[in-house]
């Protein structure tokens, strides 16, 4: 679990968090969402520890990210794994070596147990014989199971996505979406999922964290996202025509 | 104010590079891609330039010195004299700035654009170690690129000197030992060590602290090739002014 007390975060004179208090529960796929720059990306830099908040405390493990030494801090990112909106797969390292990294960087395996694990995390995205490929041969669906297999290689507790299904089909996204879902699940971790994809909210929006202009606007469910008044994600919510569409026969329905 | 802070941050990047190291088993391999990269590559160029430049150098002095009071083994003295004080180590310098400062700077640049920087950063690793240490490392190889473009530079002036018809072989064999000052080598590999750091270094600056995308990436070479100019070109005329004054 991530406990989020007041946190402030602002770039010179712009305050972009503004005052954030939430929890992201362990073993289920916890999402921020909302419009473009409401802060979502920040929020999430903020949790990985990549910025540094003016104000307000990230709890990891009963302990404030701020309050810790550098070497617990970088146990802690250890533990973490982090899909990139891109990938951020290393282009000069092939789908088995940049899933291996992690291990290699931070494990005393044998290169053999290494491979075998690769092997394991590979077939667990539902990848297999693409481990001699470079990141620039493979699809981009492909792809971003190469960077969920790099973020899980290592059993992180702990699982951050940015945006892991921006520029895919609808139906690879789905299935990005659902095996995110799945992972958390088998491997009870605290999942972060940065999105603004509906989609993704209605198919593994478990808890969901709404932003609006920096500020928490909005806090629950895929369920009871459909059913509150809230302004902010009302305009949200129902930007689409389709879910416009389906707002407008559930209220005939009544 | 713009250029101190620049300065600043080029001085806490190196403060970073050289704490909380990589693994050594990962950072042997990077060190031998690096010198694989940087060094083994530049092989072909550097040979290139430096033979036919010596050869200029030679036939340029040749014609200029027609006057039967100069000695005829003066093309070879000035070739070596040339060759072994400034265009080996400077100028050779000069152009690993462009072809291996660009190289450098585009490189940790794409990897700043597509978030590789931030994906070492959250797996704890100090990127600046990972990324910058092993090239200043590597280019601790360089003063045998430079060792190899001072002997094809005098080989190339020999040939151009000789084939030409513009000296004898003895007379410029001669000229090549004639009044030899081994402290002449050592200045010129003394500042080839520095010229490899500022090399490995100032790229490498360029590229990690890059924002924007593709166009900016491209921004930062160009001014990665100018930053480590001036500051071979500055650096050079410390140190000669040091060791030779």
């Amino acid at each position: 679990m991530i406990t989020v007390e007041n946190l402030h975060k602002s770039f010179g004179s712009e305050h972009i968090l503004k005052g954030l208090t939430t929890t992201f529960d362990k073993g289920k796929t916890n999402l921020i969402i909302g419009q473009s720059g409401s802060g979502k990306t920040v929020f999430l830099k903020c949790l990985l520890g990549l910025f540094e908040a003016e104000e307000g405390r990230i709890i990891y493990k009963d302990k404030a990210i701020q309050d810790m030494t550098d070497d617990e801090k970088r146990n802690l990112r250890e533990d973490m794994g982090m899909v990139f909106q891109g990938g951020a797969l290393f282009d000069s390292m092939t789908v088995e070596e940049n899933v291996m990294f992690p291990l290699r960087m931070f494990s005393k395996f044998a290169r053999e147990e290494m491979l075998d694990r690769v092997n394991e995390v590979l077939t667990r995205v539902n990848l297999e014989n693409v481990n001699s490929k470079y990141p620039s041969e493979i699809s981009g669906g492909m792809q971003k199971r190469v960077a969920i297999a790099r973020a899980i290689v290592n059993n992180p507790q702990y699982l951050f996505c940015d945006e892991p299904n921006s520029g895919l089909d609808p139906r690879t996204a789905i299935l990005i979406d659902n095996l995110i879902q799945e992972i958390t699940q088998e491997y009870d971790i605290t999942t972060v999922i940065n999105t603004h994809d509906m989609n993704s909210v209605m198919e593994i929006g478990e808890k969901i964290v709404f932003l609006y202009k920096g500020n928490l606007a909005w806090q629950g469910t895929n369920k009871e996202i459909f059913k509150t008044d809230n302004k902010e994600v009302t305009d949200f919510v129902y930007s689409s025509n389709l879910f416009k569409k389906i707002r407008e026969i559930q209220l005939d329905e009544g | 104010m713009k250029y101190l802070g620049d300065i600043g941050s080029y001085f806490i990047m190196l403060r970073t590079v050289f704490s909380r190291p990589t693994k050594s088993s990962v950072l042997r391999e990077l060190i031998l891609k690096e010198v694989d990269e940087l060094v083994i590559n530049s092989l072909g160029i550097v040979a290139f330039i430096s033979f036919f430049v010596g050869s200029v150098v030679a036939i340029q002095t040749a014609l200029n010195i027609d006057n039967p009071l100069i000695p005829d083994y003066l093309v070879g003295f000035a070739t070596r004299q040339s060759i072994i004080l400034e265009f080996a180590p400077t100028f050779i310098s000069i152009i690993m700035a462009g072809k291996m400062g660009s190289f450098i700077t585009s490189s940790i640049g794409s990897m700043r654009v597509t978030e590789q920087i931030d994906a070492l950063e959250v797996m704890g690793i100090n990127s600046l170690n990972y990324l910058v240490f092993p090239k200043i490392i590597a280019l601790l190889f360089y003063p045998f690129v430079i060792a190899i473009a001072m002997f094809l530079g005098i080989l190339g002036g020999w040939v151009a000197g000789v084939y030409g018809d513009f000296s004898t072989s003895e007379a410029f064999i001669r000229g090549l030992q004639e009044d030899f000052k081994p402290f002449h080598v050592f200045y010129a590999f003394v500042k080839t060590l520095v010229f490899a750091f500022i090399l490995a270094t100032v790229p490498s600056w360029q590229g990690y602290f890059m924002k924007g995308g593709a166009l900016e990436v491209g921004k930062a070479s160009t001014n990665s090739f100018v930053w480590t100019s001036v500051l071979i070109i500055l650096t050079n005329f410390i140190v000669t002014s040091l060791l030779l004054s």
